[in-house]
């Protein structure tokens, strides 16, 4: 009995580990087609090793701007989104009122909306107002989902606070200011940041509901796509290894605050 | 409301306008740049024609319709068979690398969209190791290709939509009771039993909520098939989007998004009234 349910853990663990590997294999061929000097335009296929495109990652110069706009773009979203995303997440959190299992669909919703759908709807938006769609239609379209995730993610860490805590502090002396930064701020800011961080990489990888707003604007995906049917050099290869090795590190830098926190707590 | 149980941090405002003002911005956004606009779409999609524009996006895109949903349900079953397991193992055998685990999971698709379907053309194009090894096995045949056919397509979005099964599943996993699980042997059941009777119904939300957010994404995509695909292949998006810019205002466009807005709306209403809408996500 234990020694069969010993091998199936095993071939279970060996399954888990092969879907893992799975989900890297294309970012493995990501990182190693950096190095291609491909024989056409595209780099489809492997020809030889080089360091070309790693020594002039801007050698296209519309692909080094579309890079730079996605990160202003995902700078001003995350700002925006990061805000009104944490008030509502107060809002739903803190209060009991009527009306809240509504609010709570409607920000359910778009996280649950296929792209080209709100893309699609959202640019006959912008057409019935006559704005012509650019730079702040793009920040608008990214604000409106990453909304719904920032007041999604915010509530899930802040749930079960005791909001109590806060009359203590006005019962204290502390005016409302002193203590929203002293009691509220901290309880809510490592959702708020891991909300944000989200936000900004949301907004630098969305390409549908992009590409369907951005009008002559183009940002890192959009570009990409747009290239695609002249040419795919390995720079961008490139800088999809550099968003990579930036993840990683958050990521890893998040594993390990956390993994701080609960010794800390134990 | 299910899902929305008072908890008892939970406080009446002092005065009742005090939680509509926090979420006044960010609501309004959403009712201006989501809600409105989704109104405006079902609205021109009855424009000059009414529900023959629906007629006519059927009939013109009789293949189309079902073939989206079918390369979407089939995407979203692979991601079952792969990604339960998966999230199995790290909930229950994970251990103090559960947190990494998961950051592994998520990791990949923190490189941008269009380069892992540019990374899946290489994997599987003519001269890429997935038909050459196929080729050396004999599987298919010297010159068959794998880019422009319906597995590939399927794989690709399975591939893409993979983290979003992972993670539901994982999460309602992770709440089940582990004296449920040691009180299934004790009983005399075998792990197959325990898994069937008791594991697997508590993990049903995650799955639903897990397979809802593998099916909708899938459904709505054209990138895999612009990379992996062909015009046989061609999905909803597909035709939305290569028709924009120039006939954005087709009503038969409107209807076809429509379609496609309404089945997953009503599958989402569904799964909010069956468990409540904090499981989605």
């Amino acid at each position: 009995m234990s020694t069969q349910r010993r091998w199936v853990s095993r071939i279970l663990d060996g399954y888990a580990a092969l879907v893992l590997v799975f989900l890297f294999v294309p970012i493995a061929v990501m990182v190693v087609f950096s190095f291609n000097k491909p024989r056409g335009s595209r780099n489809y296929e492997w020809r030889q090793f080089s360091l070309d495109a790693w020594k002039d990652p801007f050698k296209y110069s519309e692909l080094k701007r579309a890079f730079l706009k996605s990160l202003e773009i995902g700078g001003i979203v995350t700002l925006i989104a990061a805000a009104l995303g944490t008030l509502m997440a107060l809002a739903l959190v803190k209060y009991r009122f009527t009306g809240k299992g509504l609010i709570g669909t409607i920000i359910v919703l778009p996280l649950t909306m296929p792209e080209i759908v709100m893309g699609f709807s959202l640019l006959t938006l912008f057409v019935n107002l006559s704005w012509d769609t650019g730079f702040w239609t793009i920040v608008v379209a990214h604000v409106m989902f990453c909304v719904s995730y920032v007041a999604t993610t915010v509530k899930a860490r802040i749930r079960g606070f005791d909001w109590r805590l806060e009359e203590a502090a006005a019962d204290l002396g502390a005016g409302p200011v002193r203590t929203f930064a002293r009691v509220t701020f901290p309880i809510i800011a490592p959702g708020v940041f891991a909300a944000a961080l989200l936000t900004f990489a949301l907004s630098l990888d969305d390409f549908t509901i992009t590409y369907f707003n951005s009008g002559r604007v183009r940002t890192f995906p959009v570009e990409v796509f747009t290239q695609k049917r002249s040419r795919i050099p390995p720079q961008i290869n490139v800088f999809g290894t550099m968003i990579l090795l930036a993840a990683a590190v958050i990521a890893i830098s998040g594993v390990l605050v956390q993994r701080r926190r609960n010794r800390l707590v134990a | 409301m299910a899902g929305s149980t008072a908890s008892a941090s939970e406080v009446r405002p002092a005065r009742w306008w005090v939680p509509w003002a926090l979420m006044l911005p960010g609501l309004l956004w959403l009712l201006v740049f989501f809600v409105i606009p989704m109104v405006s779409m079902g609205k021109l999609s009855l424009d000059d024609g009414g529900f023959g524009n629906y007629a006519d996006a059927f009939s013109n895109y009789r293949e189309l319709i079902p073939r989206t949903f079918l390369y979407a349900f089939l995407a979203t079953v692979i991601c079952v068979l792969l990604g339960y397991p998966l999230a199995y193992v790290i909930a229950m055998r994970g251990g103090r690398r559960k947190n990494l685990l998961l950051a592994l999971v998520v990791l990949p698709f923190f490189t941008t969209y269009l380069i892992r379907a540019i990374s899946w053309r290489v994997l599987l194009g003519d001269q890429g190791p997935v038909p050459r090894v196929l080729r050396s096995l004999n599987i298919i045949g010297e010159n068959t290709s794998i880019v422009g056919t319906a597995p590939a397509v399927v794989g690709a979005l399975a591939y893409n939509f993979l983290p979003f099964m992972v993670l539901p599943i994982y999460v309602s996993l992770e709440k089940v009771d582990r004296r449920l699980l040691e009180a299934g042997p004790d009983l005399y059941a075998s792990g197959w039993r325990t898994f069937r009777k008791v594991t697997l119904p508590l993990s049903l939300p995650g799955l639903f909520a897990g397979s809802l957010l593998t099916f909708i994404p899938a459904s709505g995509d054209f990138i895999n098939v612009e990379f992996v695909g062909s015009d046989a292949q061609r999905m909803i998006g597909n035709v939305v989007s290569a028709n924009f810019p120039k006939e954005q205002f087709r009503p038969e466009l409107s209807a076809l998004s429509f379609v496609l807005m309404a089945l997953i709306l009503g599958g989402v209403l569904l799964y909010a009234r069956l468990l409540g809408t904090e499981e989605i996500v």
